[in-house]
């Protein structure tokens, strides 16, 4: 079990060839847990993480982030703005219900922007949509201690180009689930 | 175990595809004066120790870098003269050459000695003779830059600036998943040598009064944190690592303080002046705004920063103490952020939105005029060379990102070309001798 768990951390970091960067972590953010399991939640004992569509959402939270709805982890935002966009409301609640039935599962809000104007002004303008989101799922009575917030401004892109098609892929805040 | 041995290996390969990934830049003038000065350069006697440095390409290279001054060409030469005695006015005035430089290269022990000439063959003056410049001989390139710099001062009044060094951010790889360098070089960008790298991103180098250090953003640990580091030893210290927002490093004048933006885990980010000796932190500005960017002015009284207080970004300054109240400073544009303020202190470099596109433009603080200086469509992060003569900023043309510098008055532009990915957040270091 152990050497399995070794073997696939060592998978996934020659996978994201991102050697000495955290590849649990970045398995991690592609996690999306599992209503109703505990600890390491979204990852099932072979390590691989999986979500589950088919399951029905159940127990605390109601609608679980195991449901297509909460499966959808990245919130985009239109340029120069925090405000979330309608089509992002029920995502972020779905998560938000899930959280607040789930008070040992911590989220990471990481805020991005796109790659236009200058490169600190954005990392605060990342910043500004990662507190929205966290805002956001506080109103659903996520606890601020589940919550932690990181801004890489324009710094780390989904997307490579320099046109509307890319930057509206980098506007973006990602919910990643750690742990 | 077994992933440990992996990924330490994958380090080293990294490690070792990193050291050949050195940043060599190439200077194209993409904008000069309509009439270049013509400088005959004429190639210097070596010295034993030199290597073999081709002292007169190195002073041409940085001549022309200006857009002020063209070389004339060594087949045009109409002879290779080593002293003042030696050069024939009437024949240089024919080859076209307004100025000739003569010189030559000895060794003294572990030193170089240049001595060199500078004669205006128009008039046949002797603007500088046998002036001497002494380096050690793993530097011969310091040498020819210093050479540059009295040439350059001679003939404009304005102190040169090529014997200086600059810092910037090279990525390499695709989108998401990215390497970062932060790269230190030569003005002219040779030299390079790399001073941090690593998988998550560094930004917002900052040179300290003196040169020895660098402060930068690392999100090595996945959060940001404030470092600085002795660019000579590669000796880091870790200054600010607080919650939320770490970012926006700029050394004091007296070298002795930082200021930087904060948020707290609140998410609100303010302006801040962290001792770097006692550690103590004064808070600056304090307003729900993004206030951030902070820029010393030369004094070290005013804290210059943007600000999206009255709406969209503008820039302010304020006080450099606690609870002072900030002046809007910049107007008559929707978007002005990230200023540096010119040796002087009299006006600011900044990126300002032009329709459509982000460019660096320059304020006049006293008659608060602003004056737009690239043409680039995603142009950022100006940087003021420390003559004031000329700014290095980054562009982007196409997927790439690139290196330009433009001087002060807008009419010379040139491109520093990298032989590797893309190149960013350019600094230039200040004066050293």
């Amino acid at each position: 079990m152990k050497r399995k768990h070794l073997f696939v951390m060592f998978a996934v970091a020659v996978l994201a060839a991102a050697c000495g960067s955290k590849p649990v972590k970045e398995d991690g953010s592609t996690a999306t847990p599992v209503a109703g399991t505990t600890g390491n939640s979204g990852v099932q004992g072979n390590g691989i993480p999986t979500v589950d569509m088919g399951r029905p959402a159940t127990g605390q939270g109601a609608v679980g982030p195991n449901s297509q709805l909460a499966a959808q982890r990245v919130i985009y935002f239109d340029f120069d703005s925090s405000d979330i966009r309608n089509e992002f409301v029920d995502v972020i609640a779905a998560h938000g219900r899930f959280l607040a039935g789930n008070a040992t599962v911590r989220v990471r809000l990481e805020g991005h922007t796109d790659e236009r104007g200058s490169r600190e002004y954005n990392i605060g303008l990342g910043e500004r949509r990662a507190q929205t989101v966290k805002r956001a799922l506080m109103l659903q009575g996520v606890q601020e201690a589940q919550i932690a917030t990181v801004s890489y401004g324009e710094e780390r892109p989904a997307a490579a180009g320099s046109d509307e098609n890319a930057w509206s892929k980098n506007r973006r805040v990602e919910i990643v689930y750690i742990n | 175990m077994m992933s440990r041995t992996f990924r330490n290996l994958c380090c080293v390969v990294l490690l070792l595809s990193g050291m050949q990934a050195r940043a060599e830049l190439q200077i194209d003038i993409t904008r000069g004066v309509t009439d270049p000065v013509p400088v005959a350069v004429v190639p210097f006697t070596h010295a034993a120790n030199d290597g073999g440095a081709d002292f007169a390409s190195i002073i041409d290279h940085d001549l022309a870098s200006t857009g002020r001054f063209k070389a004339l060409a060594r087949a045009s030469m109409p002879a290779q003269p080593q002293r003042a005695a030696d050069v024939n006015a009437t024949a240089w005035r024919t080859a076209r050459a307004d100025y000739v430089v003569v010189g030559r290269a000895t060794a003294s022990g572990d030193d170089i000695t240049l001595r060199f000439d500078l004669i205006n063959v128009l008039n046949g003056q002797l603007l500088l003779s046998d002036e001497a410049i002494t380096v050690p001989q793993k530097s011969p390139r310091k040498a020819a830059h210093r050479i540059s710099d009295r040439i350059y001062e001679k003939l404009t009044g304005v102190r040169g600036a090529f014997d200086t060094r600059i810092a910037y951010v090279a990525v390499e790889g695709t989108p998401p998943s990215q390497r970062y360098q932060l790269v230190v070089a030569d003005a002219d960008g040779e030299n390079s040598a790399i001073a941090a790298r690593g998988n998550q991103p560094l930004m917002s180098p900052a040179w300290s009064p003196d040169g020895e250090w660098l402060a930068y953003v690392s999100f090595e640990k996945g959060v940001a944190a404030v470092n600085v580091q002795k660019v000579r030893t590669g000796e880091l210290r870790q200054v600010s690592a607080r919650a939320g927002v770490n970012g926006a490093p700029a050394f004091s004048p007296d070298g002795k303080r930082l200021a930087l933006t904060l948020s707290g885990s609140s998410g609100n980010l303010d302006i801040y002046v962290l001792d770097l000796a006692s550690q103590n932190l004064v808070r600056i500005t304090e307003d729900p705004a993004i206030d951030t960017e902070p820029a010393w002015s030369p004094d070290g009284q005013t804290i210059y920063f943007t600000s999206d207080r009255g709406g969209g970004p503008q820039i302010y300054a304020t006080a450099a103490t606690s609870g002072s109240r900030a002046r809007r400073v910049s107007f008559g544009t929707s978007y002005a952020a990230r200023p540096r303020v010119s040796p002087d202190g009299k006006r600011l470099a900044l990126v300002t939105q032009e329709g459509a596109s982000f460019r660096i433009a320059a304020l006049d603080l006293a008659s608060n005029t602003m004056t737009t200086l690239s043409r680039g469509a995603l142009d950022e992060s100006p940087s003021f060379a420390p003559n004031g003569a000329m700014l290095i900023y980054a562009g982007r043309e196409g997927a790439q990102g690139v290196l330009a510098t433009v001087s002060v008055d807008g009419q010379v532009t040139a491109r520093l070309k990298s032989r590797e990915g893309e190149v960013r957040e350019p600094v230039w270091g200040p004066f050293t001798n």
